[in-house]
């Protein structure tokens, strides 16, 4: 026994890092905005009240919690404008996930079969976009979709269309944006899966007298559901948050919960109330978290 | 019906770019036969079992079954099944549904009967239910023959089925196989490399070497009678003892001169001139110690129990096996001058 607690001690210094890496940079941050989104905006540096009174001792600490409400979580129930850009993010997300899997999920088994030397390369022209920047990729779809632009272009001279499309700063837009941004996460780990499927499954449902079709559904789909939850939570998770799409591709109309976040934020410079969105959000993709978990530890469990 | 159907390979063959997995292989099986393809890793037999499934298509030559061409014919049009080395058990599927997923033409009661009839015939009665992962791995193996054998295949395909199991295991499970096919008459083509498998196995066994199927027959005539050093040492300890062919005698037997003097042995296969180079292929139990044959020393001798197993060696240096019944020979112990010989017909003159 006495032997093992040196050793014992030092597995868990090895754990330590890890964990106080967390502590700092991920709860610490989520506490400082729960507790900001319990305060009240206030003309100041910076823009809150109450400030914990650190001389005040007790008393300080009893002011300073009597201070905190709930009126920004309040506002959030009440308004419709907060009600609405939920479940537009909710259905933006959900939407983009579901046309993603149906997208990402053939687009994996045609990597998966493809001959094994010329993987490599099919999965680097998959993650070749990653070196460009986010940002500049959204533009490109704004030169891409506009009343002038590429697609419309090609559509006019192919004699397709009489006039031109309006699809930049719609719906649409939004959607065709989160799909090409978030293809890769759906992709990768849906292809991991099927990659590491023994091909003596696909061949033994082959054998049995299964056609192509029949296999892909009863064996090569089942199988790759890991992959599937595991792509479906990658996507649908930063999704609900996203910015930079629906503000760049959207209209006016376009509510999803990150633009909301900005604009209280920079705009209207309520920081309590940004930060209430914000813990909404992260209680929103709790849900697909320990979805996602269970998906990967499903996974994992597979012989 | 299933025993009446016979398979005809008419100079198969597979090539990856320009190496011949399988070269020009001509074979024609019995119907209700148990083949053997017996053969080191690499030699092809994988990947003739294959072609005959359908999931490798050949660079020329036919697949015949009965009297149709299957050879352009997909997998699952094929009226053949095949037992996969991994067993490629379906992991998230139950015991039921795997051996079920070929009988999907069927009614939903005549396949739940088929599937119950066919777990009794592989003793996993009352395993419908469990998830392959819960089982050990004969009862896997046994779901794989099962559903294998669902659709009634007129031709069973095995790739090594029982290398995934342990040695105690293997033997118990070699005479389950033989017993299934006997009672359904299905003929089976088994892919090993393990000989002594495929001599337990096997009604024939064919032997494949780098692509080619070098000799075909019952185990005991591969085992007395091969064609080749590659046969004999594959099939079981030999002793190869290198010598000069003499001229052909009445009784079909044929003189070799070795360097330690004459032996007499059954006539090669192949005709081969007299004065040419030669080997006379010797199994270690044929080896008998005594007043005639070769001038030996033993050097060294281990006691089995059921027999003794002695390395002999020649007076140039050379090493035989010999192996017999403890009683024989027991007076000879190690460091002993003495001769062994063997019966004509218990050896044969192959190519050098």
């Amino acid at each position: 026994m006495n032997r093992d607690a040196p050793q014992r001690l030092f597995a868990r210094l090895v754990r330590l890092p890890p964990f106080l890496w967390l502590a700092a940079f991920f709860l610490l941050p989520v506490v400082i905005t729960l507790k900001i989104s319990l305060s009240e905006p206030a003309t100041a540096i910076p823009p809150y009240l109450p400030l914990l009174d650190w001389q005040g001792g007790l008393e300080g600490w009893s002011t300073f919690l009597e201070a905190l409400n709930l009126d920004n979580y309040l506002t959030l129930a009440r308004d419709p404008l907060y009600r609405d850009a939920l479940f537009g993010s909710l259905a933006y997300a959900g939407g983009a996930t579901a046309l993603l899997a149906a997208l990402g999920v053939p687009l994996a088994y045609a990597l998966a079969r493809a001959p094994a030397r010329r993987q490599p390369f099919l999965v680097a022209l998959i993650v070749v976009p990653f070196w460009t920047s986010f940002l500049i990729r959204v533009y490109a779809w704004i030169a891409i979709l506009k009343q002038e632009g590429l697609l419309n272009l090609v559509l006019l001279k192919l004699g397709l269309i009489a006039r031109p499309l309006a699809i930049l700063n719609t719906d649409a837009a939004v959607m065709i944006g989160l799909v090409y941004a978030y293809l890769p996460f759906m992709v990768l780990p849906v292809y991991a899966v099927m990659n590491r499927l023994d091909p003596a499954l696909r061949e033994a449902a082959a054998d049995l007298g299964a056609g192509p079709t029949r296999v892909f559904w009863s064996v090569t789909l089942p199988l790759a559901l890991p992959g599937i939850v595991a792509g479906a939570g990658l996507c649908f998770i930063p999704m609900v948050g996203e910015f930079i799409i629906p503000d760049l591709l959207g209209g006016s109309e376009t509510l999803m919960l990150g633009r909301v976040l900005w604009s209280e934020f920079f705009s209207n410079r309520d920081w309590p109330l940004a930060s209430a969105v914000a813990v909404l959000i992260l209680l929103i993709v709790l849900g697909p978290v320990v979805l996602l978990r269970d998906g990967l530890r499903g996974e994992g469990e597979r012989p | 019906m299933a025993a009446e159907t016979r398979l005809r390979l008419e100079a198969l063959t597979k090539r990856f770019g320009a190496h011949a997995a399988v070269d020009a292989v001509d074979l024609a099986l019995e119907p209700g036969e148990f083949f053997c393809l017996l053969g080191p890793s690499g030699c092809g037999k994988s990947t003739l079992l294959r072609m005959i499934a359908g999931f490798e298509a050949p660079t020329s030559g036919r697949v015949v079954l009965g009297e149709a061409d299957i050879t352009g014919l997909p997998p699952h049009r094929r009226p053949v099944n095949m037992m996969f080395q991994s067993y490629a058990l379906f992991p998230h599927m139950s015991v039921a549904a795997n051996v079920g997923y070929g009988l999907k033409g069927l009614g939903r009661g005549a396949a739940a009967a088929r599937v119950a009839e066919l777990l009794r015939l592989v003793r996993l009665d009352g395993f419908d239910a469990r998830r392959p992962d819960t089982l050990s791995g004969g009862q896997r193996q046994r779901v794989a023959l099962a559903r294998a054998l669902a659709r009634e295949p007129r031709l069973l395909l095995l790739d090594e089925p029982l290398g995934a199991l342990d040695r105690g295991l293997r033997e118990e499970t070699q005479g389950e196989l033989r017993a299934v096919q006997r009672r359904l008459g299905t003929s089976f083509v088994v892919v090993t490399h393990d000989p002594e498998e495929a001599m337990m196995l096997a009604d024939r066994i064919g032997v494949m070497d780098r692509g080619r199927l070098v000799q075909v027959g019952a185990p005991a005539d591969l085992y007395r009678r091969p064609a080749s050093r590659f046969v004999a040492g594959l099939l079981g300890d030999v002793n190869l003892i290198p010598g000069r062919l003499g001229p052909a005698e009445a009784d079909g037997t044929r003189v070799v001169a070795t360097a330690h003097g004459p032996v007499r042995a059954a006539g090669p296969a192949d005709p081969l001139a007299e004065g040419a180079e030669v080997v006379v292929a010797v199994r270690p139990e044929s080896l008998a110690l005594g007043a005639e044959g070769l001038p030996v020393t033993v050097a060294d001798a281990t006691f089995l129990g059921d027999r003794v197993r002695r390395l002999l060696r020649l007076p140039d240096g050379t090493p035989l096996r010999a192996s017999g019944p403890p009683g024989e020979g027991g007076a000879q112990p190690v460091g002993a001058e003495t001769r062994a010989g063997f019966a004509p017909d218990a050896a044969v003159i192959l190519p050098a």
